[in-house]
């Protein structure tokens, strides 16, 4: 690829990666996986730095979010408790289970509820 | 059951989706809303805040291993950064139904893409399987 047009692509995918995640509250490092890859990274230093890039847009996008109102202590703190027991869960039954088959699930998952949230 | 054990338990499994790494916050955003009946816009609010816990342990962890690259990339996490903004002020200002809405295309999007990706993984490590056996078949007759 041209390296003008890749530094294009890749200097537009990050706002773009920023827009989503602030807009949608999440769903960013799905989108910035791949575009580090693009910009050289192999797939596993992707993965961890795209953490990277998430954690200030999270920040950023949480403080503002919580500035406007959208906040509740009690709720957030339930969510965190379950989100970190289900993380360490989910780490270690990730060698244990058919990784396509599971993929094929979530994905098929995803659509089902995204239908749901614009029907509704 | 009361709404705080509705929480953690869809958040639990929010978290094992995230923590196999299939992107669990997309997931969890659309339960908190679905049954534990928060509004989108607090829903998405927790699922941010809830990440930045999780990502300082797991950025930490691949620091050490030497996964991180930072020297590259601070352009795209300035870039990101300033999308960021923009985005938050734009949720803020959207009604619930279309942020709604939106999210539920995106989520849909997602899974198509998600779909393929797998599917495509899937068909890849067949052929390394079918490549490598065939190899060995060939060795054997060899020896």
């Amino acid at each position: 690829m041209n390296g003008k047009v890749k530094t294009t692509l890749v200097c537009g995918g990050s706002v773009a990666v920023g827009l989503v995640s602030g807009f949608f509250g999440g769903g960013g490092g799905m989108l910035a996986v791949p575009l580090l890859a693009l910009s050289g990274l192999d797939q596993k230093r992707a993965h961890a730095t795209a953490l990277l890039v998430i954690l200030p847009i999270c920040i950023i996008s949480a403080s503002i979010y919580i500035a406007a109102g959208f906040f509740d202590g009690q709720t957030v703190l339930c969510a965190c408790i379950g989100v970190v027991l289900g993380g360490i869960v989910g780490a270690a039954l990730l060698n244990k289970l058919n990784p396509t088959l599971i993929g094929i699930i979530f994905a098929l998952m995803m659509i089902g509820i995204g239908i749901k949230l614009v029907i509704v | 059951m009361t709404a705080q054990q509705v929480i953690i338990i869809v958040s639990f499994f929010g978290g094992i989706i995230g923590g196999m790494g299939m992107g669990g916050g997309t997931l969890l955003i659309p339960l908190l809303t679905l049954a534990a009946g928060l509004n989108q816009h607090l829903a998405q609010a927790v699922n941010l805040i809830a990440f930045i816990p999780m990502s300082v342990v797991a950025l930490v962890i691949h620091k050490k291993n030497g996964y991180v690259t930072f020297g590259k990339t601070v352009h795209i996490v300035l870039l990101a950064a300033i999308g960021a903004v923009g985005g938050s002020f734009l949720a803020k200002y959207s009604g619930g139904y279309v942020l709604r809405a939106c999210y539920g295309a995106f989520l849909m999007a997602l899974g198509v893409f998600q779909l393929s990706k797998t599917i495509k993984t899937a068909v890849d490590n067949k052929k390394t399987k079918k490549a490598q056996l065939k190899k060995g078949s060939i060795a054997t007759l060899n020896s």
